[in-house]
Formats: structure tokens, C-alpha cells, sequence
């Protein structure tokens, strides 16, 4: 039987601490990934879910995942050499094609920042690909900052605004919710940026809303889902919207289709 | 080829057939219904004629068996991951054009949404072939002419019963026994309902947009709909269904994945982990079904999902009718246009 939900088998190499409760978790494997699709992981006797990628070298896939369920909480207490089950690499991702040499800006909140990250590297390490890159990131607390070394390094190479929604004494960045800091960007030809969003439904609901305020062009904007899915196959139907599968045709949408896309 | 049989000999036909195949037609469970004393419908196993119940819709349809309402896709035993067998003698559906016509609604979204093929559905669906019970009368709850799911033609088999006449036509040469060759010669083609009781004017698609989803229409199914997913576990389209993984020792080294039926309108279904879910009133459940059934379906593969089987309308304990909800969206959208 051809079966398409056989979970192979990947070695957990290394984990990384992000938060109290987030933590990157780095596999062995040489498979092809694109930033923003998304594997199903599972535990077997204990569940599967779909999960982001968040970056991949050819030997090694990450993703940064947050202690939130059954498959996670077992998840959290593996050590290295032990094994998990995957099957994927499922839907879209962010295509390179459709960023050449734009004027990008890319704004990540939260846990939405881990689909992203690949993407963003890949932009930070080959500036030639594009035109311009400016990046917003944002965190509810000091405590939820993710990948901390790499917002530095990010950070050193281009225009970045890193805000928390509320934050302390030593907090040294920016502080307010992401949509309030989008008029800070350098919007010069705003008609022609080209942004990605990613991040909790609330987050990017007002991020686009604002985006589109301040000019932005509806075409120019991209964004990622997040849905319930039981395959990633186009067949369980929990991520189905009007006639469109998030695990098929997405989870990254153009705005002009996320903007009809009522659940 | 046609023939006519007297009821012994189609009983004969019947024997002659189960060697080969398992018998699934509707069928009674003895006081299995709602109410105390009360009988269920359902497909199942049959051997003779007497078996089969056909002055009564079956409750639930035939989709378990192609997709069962719990189905273990895998058996996790020490470490190692193994396929379940399954049955692998051919089954002989009896049913008629409306779930045929569903059956086909599965096998899209099964075997065609997306590139890849569902191995489990596949490997079931291969072992099936279906005899269609003529069907010019319909029942009460019954909408398929409208849904236009009345005819069939792509069968094995269809077949009239009709006392001592009954009338059967064999278009796959393997269904013809050799009693077959001892029995009447008489040319038969089936015929097929062209009016039911209830008539559905389903709303034209192109008038369909977002904005309906903000009438209060569907408010009313919030104040009515008690989220008990009937209409789709009787629903011969609904396919959904979630995974499900257990342990079954405590050193957790047996297990399974199984997938289960999961229902829209269920309290859940959209939730992800973290908490985060989407359609928390039922009416948006109501709307996000009839959507799909209606519209977002024939939008993707150009025909509706509804087959107007008419069996949401008779399992709902709270007396929502799915073909008045049709037309009352109709007749919404032909007044929001001025029509």
C-alpha cells in the first residue's frame, strides 16, 4: 500500500530553550523543505499534529514548537537520540519566486515568527535575491522573545523593530503591539512593498488592516494559516474554508484570497 | 443482459453471489432504534430477500463501509509500525442512485482532492461493486431530483423487486451466475424518480457571497442546533475525520492511530492546540455545512455534495430540516438581489 500517512522516523540531534515554553528542536534529515510548509508529527500511541518549519540545511530540520498539547507535552520531555515520527513536507510554503527583488518587509508576531525564520535568513543571507529588507517581530513579554541570537544578528544586517506588548526595567527595544510600529518602517514606494504577515489570527487581522491604511497594495501582501489538520492531505476536512484547503492551497495565501477566506 | 426472477430465485442468485462476495443492503436491527422496541435501519450483511427492508429509508447510509466510523491506520508494537489487514472478500453494495451518487462524492474527495490518493479509502473502494436498487417512489424527507443525484449510471448491476417479477439488469459479466443462465430473459432498464415530494431551489452561485454569512438566518439554527453531529453521521458525503492515537500498555509500547468520523458541527472540531477555534456558535456550523454542501463543493469539483438523501432531515432530534434551510437561503439571496 502506497500509504501517505506512514510516519518515518527522525532523530532528535539537539533542542534549544527558547522560552519557559518553547523550545527548538533540531532532526536529523537531508529532505527537501521549503520556509513555511509545515510537517505532521507524531508520537505514536500518543498523537500527531501539524507543525511548522522553521529552518533546514540539507542534514538538519528545526522547528520551533510551543508546550501547548498531548503530542508537545511528550515532545518536551525527549532527549537527544530519541526518536520522533514525521510525514510531510505538506503544503505551499514561502516561494522564493515571489519575492525577487522586491522591497520586503517582513512582520512576525509571536510563534508566527518560527514559519517565517527560514525565510527571512534566506533573504538576510542572500540581500542580492531582493531589493530591501525591514523587519518587524514582536513578543507579548521579554519572556517570549524567540531566537534571541538570531534577532541580534538579524538585527546588526538590516532595519529591525523588535517590541514586546508590554514590557520591564531592562526591556531594551521597542514596547506596543506590532501594528502600532508599522508606520516606523521606511515606507517610501509603500505601494511597491511587498510584506509577509505571520502570527496569531488577532495580530494579523489588525497588522493587514493597518498595512492596507497606510498604503500597502492588497497583491502585495502574504500571509500564513493555522488550522486544525488531521492529514495535511486534503481529506480529514478540518482545515477546509469556503472551497479552499489550507493544508493544499495554503497555509500561505495571497491577501487578496486570505481576505475572503471566512471560517 | 436483463432477467426476470421469481423471489426463490433470486434467494438462489443471493447464495450463488455470497461465495464470491459479502451482501450489504438495508437491513433491520431489532429494537435497535431511538426508542425502546423500536428498529434501526442500517446497511449490512444480507443473504436472502427477506433480509432486506425497502419500504423504509435506512437511517444511516452506507459509508462505513468504505470509510468505518473507527479505523486503525496503524499498529504501533515496540517500536515497530504495521498496517492493519483488512477483509479482502469483494463487497456488493445494494443501495440507491442518491448514495451511489454520494459514494462518488467520497471517492472525489478521497481520491481526487489534492494529489495524493488516500490509501485506506482506495484499498476499500477497490473491493466494491454496487447493485442499484431502483428507486421511482422516494420517501418523505427526500430532495435527490432536485440535487439532480436521482439518476445513476455507472452500476454493476440494478435490479426492481418486485414479488415473484423481479427484474434485474447485470452489466459486469462476473455477476452473472450460471443459475442466472436457467432463469427468464427479459430486457430491463431501471427507472429512476423525476419528482419528490419536496422540491429544493438551491440558491445559483454566482449570487452567493460572504455577506450571507452575517444574516441572521443562521442565527436561528444557533438557538435550534444542539451540536450533536446526526446530520453528518448520517450524512452519506460527510467524510471527515480526526485522528485519534492510543496506548494500550502502560509502558507505552502498543498502540494505535485510528481515524474517526469528526463532525462540523461538533464543539472542536476547529480547535487547535493552545485552545484557539474558529465557528463557536452553532448556526456558523449550520452555515459552514450548508455551504459546503451546496456551494464551496461545486465551486472545487463541479457538482454539489448534497445528494438530497434527505436522512440529516429525518435523524435531527431538533426537527431542522436541511432542505428548508436551502430554500430559505434561496429565497434570502433572490430578495438581497431583488429578484
Amino acid at each position: 500500500m502506497n500509504n501517505p500517512y506512514m510516519p518515518i522516523p527522525y532523530i532528535l540531534k539537539s533542542t534549544q530553550i527558547e522560552t519557559e515554553i518553547d523550545t527548538t528542536f533540531v532532526f536529523e534529515a537531508n529532505d527537501r523543505f521549503i520556509g513555511g510548509q509545515f510537517m505532521q508529527l507524531s508520537i505514536p500511541g500518543v498523537g500527531e499534529a501539524p507543525i511548522s518549519i522553521s529552518d533546514f540545511d540539507g542534514d538538519t530540520l528545526t522547528m520551533t514548537i510551543r508546550k501547548v498539547g498531548r503530542v508537545t507535552d511528550r515532545l518536551f520531555a525527549m532527549k537527544p537520540g530519541e526518536t520522533v515520527y514525521m510525514r510531510g513536507p505538506y503544503g505551499n510554503g514561502f516561494k522564493q519566486e515571489w519575492f525577487k527583488d522586491k522591497d520586503m518587509v517582513v512582520i512576525a508576531g509571536g510563534t508566527g515568527l518560527a514559519p517565517v525564520k527560514n525565510t527571512i535568513d534566506a533573504f538576510v543571507s542572500h540581500p542580492d535575491d531582493i531589493k530591501s529588507l525591514q523587519i518587524i517581530v514582536g513578543f507579548k513579554s521579554p519572556r517570549d522573545v524567540l531566537f534571541e541570537q538570531t534577532l541580534n544578528h538579524w538585527q546588526k544586517k538590516v532595519p529591525m523593530i523588535i517590541t514586546v506588548d508590554q514590557g520591564d526595567d531592562t526591556w531594551p527595544y521597542d514596547v506596543g503591539l506590532i501594528p502600532s510600529h508599522i508606520k516606523h518602517l521606511d515606507l517610501t514606494d509603500v505601494a511597491n512593498k511587498t510584506v509577509i504577515v505571520v502570527g496569531p489570527p488577532m495580530m494579523m487581522k489588525f497588522t493587514t488592516l493597518e498595512l492596507l491604511r497606510l498604503g500597502f497594495i492588497e497583491e502585495n501582501i502574504w500571509v500564513s494559516f493555522e488550522r486544525k489538520m488531521s492529514c495535511g492531505i486534503g481529506k480529514c476536512g478540518h482545515c477546509k474554508i469556503d472551497e479552499t484547503y489550507v493544508c493544499l492551497e495554503g497555509p500561505v495565501f495571497n491577501y487578496t484570497k486570505a481576505k475572503t477566506l471566512i471560517d | 443482459m436483463g432477467y426476470e426472477l421469481t423471489q426463490h430465485q433470486l434467494n438462489e442468485y443471493f447464495k450463488a453471489l455470497g461465495s464470491d462476495y459479502l451482501l450489504v443492503g438495508p437491513i433491520r436491527e431489532k429494537a435497535k432504534g431511538t426508542f425502546s422496541d423500536t428498529d434501526k435501519i442500517v446497511y449490512g450483511v444480507f443473504e436472502v430477500f427477506e433480509d432486506l427492508v425497502l419500504e423504509e429509508k435506512a437511517f444511516y447510509s452506507p459509508k462505513e463501509f468504505l470509510l468505518p466510523i473507527r479505523e486503525t491506520l496503524f499498529h504501533f508494537i515496540d517500536g515497530q509500525i504495521m498496517e492493519p489487514k483488512i477483509d479482502t472478500k469483494p463487497i456488493l453494495i445494494f443501495a440507491r442512485p442518491c448514495d451511489l451518487n454520494g459514494i462518488r462524492r467520497l471517492d472525489t474527495i478521497f481520491l481526487k482532492n489534492g494529489d495524493i490518493k488516500d490509501a485506506y479509502y482506495e484499498r476499500r473502494r477497490n473491493l466494491v461493486k454496487y447493485v442499484m436498487i431502483e428507486c421511482t417512489g422516494g420517501f418523505e424527507t427526500c430532495f435527490c431530483v432536485s440535487m439532480g443525484s436521482n439518476v445513476f449510471s455507472d452500476y454493476e448491476a440494478a435490479i426492481r423487486f418486485d414479488g415473484n417479477q423481479s427484474l434485474l439488469e447485470v452489466v459486469d459479466p462476473t455477476l452473472i451466475t450460471e443459475g442466472l443462465t436457467q432463469v427468464t430473459v427479459r430486457d430491463f432498464v431501471p427507472k429512476y424518480i423525476h419528482e419528490n415530494d419536496i422540491n429544493v431551489n438551491v440558491p445559483s452561485m454566482d449570487k452567493i457571497n460572504n455577506s450571507i454569512f452575517e444574516h441572521p438566518l443562521w442565527k436561528e439554527y444557533t438557538r435550534r442546533c444542539i451540536a450533536c453531529g446526526r446530520c453528518n453521521t448520517s450524512c452519506i458525503t460527510c467524510s471527515c475525520f480526526t485522528m485519534q492515537d492510543v496506548e494500550v500498555s502502560d509502558d507505552g509500547l502498543l498502540g494505535e492511530r485510528r481515524r474517526v468520523w469528526a463532525s462540523c458541527h461538533i464543539k472542536g472540531y476547529t480547535d487547535m492546540a493552545g485552545g484557539h477555534g474558529f465557528r463557536k456558535q452553532n448556526g456558523e456550523r449550520m452555515r459552514f455545512k450548508t455551504m459546503h454542501k451546496i456551494n464551496d463543493y461545486h465551486r472545487r469539483f463541479g457538482e454539489h455534495m448534497c445528494v438530497g438523501c434527505g436522512r440529516c432531515d429525518d435523524v435531527c432530534p431538533e426537527y431542522i430540516s436541511f432542505s428548508k434551510c436551502i430554500n430559505k437561503l434561496s429565497e434570502i439571496i433572490k430578495e438581497e438581489n431583488h429578484e
